[in-house]
């Protein structure tokens, strides 16, 4: 397999993830406006969500509930995994190359956003 | 403004802001951040987070696209990555501890330039180089076509470039935009890398950046669902429309206007900082 035809594979699963993820959003987004479009907002200031909706298990077991919010946040935790399985892709993909620098490149920068990741959960 | 309400604007705001940030190769997060926090008052803790997941989405989303073209060189992508991710951190970790009215101003300067950019169009290098020693030991040099052939290039000057990269991954961290303009001038201008190559590795690059702060963006609660919701679904819709567009527009006029409006949103919200009105 040449470094073409796996971008290729990856290309396609990346955007089927984002497909995904925008559809987990919007049906989010739909259950959210069914309960709440009259209610008054306004975003003027910042206060930090609780952990339903910032932390990896508060929005795992907010989705699982088919609490709106955690519908639309669980399909945001989908779409930023989709960078982060590009990159696993890659090592995968040099690894069979035989690329032993680039693996350990792709493993880098794999531990980087993982250990980033990690500060969520 | 009722939650329906606020809901549509955002999101015709989103679509606009994703639109216009696929003609012009600035993304969408320079303009949507503006667009909520001057139009609407959203606070821009919740604005720039919005931005980051949709800069995730436009780069996903568009990969594919990239990768037929064969433009990218995605081991130039993934060695600077190195330098991008931890920049993004950095800066993730940096938003938030400075001043709302801090983050403005920088938000502001980077507007400025986005201006000065759009009216002058990125600096295209077409001159192909030789690799020197270092980005040769990492094999960073490639082929890309050119009028259906392939050429070769090289690449130069990593250490530098690998420098700015970490610069471009601070300012996504810190402003939740893709910073794909600095990617690109790093590359083009700094490494000598062609233009078309630059431009698509920087997309690529771009999602995975994101990432590095969606964490710490999470955890701070800067990733608020009811804001995040519409600009992610409005950025990522209009992208994909500008990206089909952008085969058959004429963008040169159009630079000019959207240069005019992000020269005006800069001035804007660098008076807002500087007032602490934002």
């Amino acid at each position: 397999m040449d470094d073409r035809r796996l971008e290729n594979i990856i290309g396609q699963l990346l955007r089927a993830g984002v497909l995904l993820a925008a559809a987990t959003v919007v049906s989010g987004g739909a259950l959210y406006l069914a309960v709440h479009h009259a209610d008054r907002v306004n975003y003027r200031v910042f206060v930090a969500g609780g952990p339903d909706t910032s932390t990896f298990s508060g929005i795992m077991r907010s989705a699982a509930h088919l609490e709106s919010l955690g519908i639309i946040q669980f399909g945001l935790l989908i779409l930023i995994a989709t960078p982060v399985a590009r990159v696993a892709f890659a090592i995968a993909g040099f690894a069979l190359e035989r690329d032993r620098l680039y693996t350990v490149v792709s493993i880098i920068v794999l531990l980087i956003l993982l250990a980033s990741l990690m500060h969520a959960t | 403004m009722t939650a329906l309400e606020f809901t549509i604007v955002v999101w015709a705001l989103s679509v606009l802001a994703g639109f216009l940030g696929a003609l012009t190769g600035l993304g969408g997060g320079v303009v949507v951040v503006p667009a909520l926090t001057l139009a609407l008052g959203v606070d821009m803790k919740y604005a720039i987070g919005a931005s980051l997941v949709s800069v995730i989405a436009t780069s996903s989303g568009a990969a594919a696209a990239y990768v037929r073209e064969g433009f990218s060189n995605i081991r130039i992508g993934m060695f600077l990555e190195i330098a991008t991710t931890i920049g993004a951190i950095v800066g993730a970790f940096l938003a938030a501890r400075v001043s709302t009215h801090a983050l403005a101003i920088v938000f502001g300067l980077i507007l400025l330039q986005a201006a000065y950019m759009s009216f002058k169009g990125m600096p295209e290098n077409a001159e192909l180089v030789e690799s020197d020693a270092l980005a040769t030991r990492l094999r960073l040099g490639g082929a890309y076509p050119v009028e259906g052939s392939p050429e070769q290039y090289g690449v130069r000057n990593v250490p530098a470039g690998f420098a700015m990269m970490f610069g471009a991954g601070a300012l996504s961290g810190l402003l939740g935009i893709g910073s794909g303009a600095v990617k690109v001038i790093a590359m083009d201008r700094v490494m000598r890398i062609p233009f078309k190559v630059s431009t698509t590795t920087s997309n690529f690059m771009i999602g995975v950046t994101a990432a590095a702060s969606a964490g710490l963006y999470l955890k701070h609660g800067y990733i608020n669902p009811q804001v995040a919701m519409p600009v992610m679904l409005g950025v990522l819709a209009g992208a994909l429309v500008g990206a089909k567009f952008l085969v058959h527009m004429r963008v040169k006029t159009l630079r000019v206007v959207f240069g005019a409006v992000i020269l005006a949103l800069a001035i804007e919200m660098l008076v807002n900082g500087f007032t602490g009105k934002v």
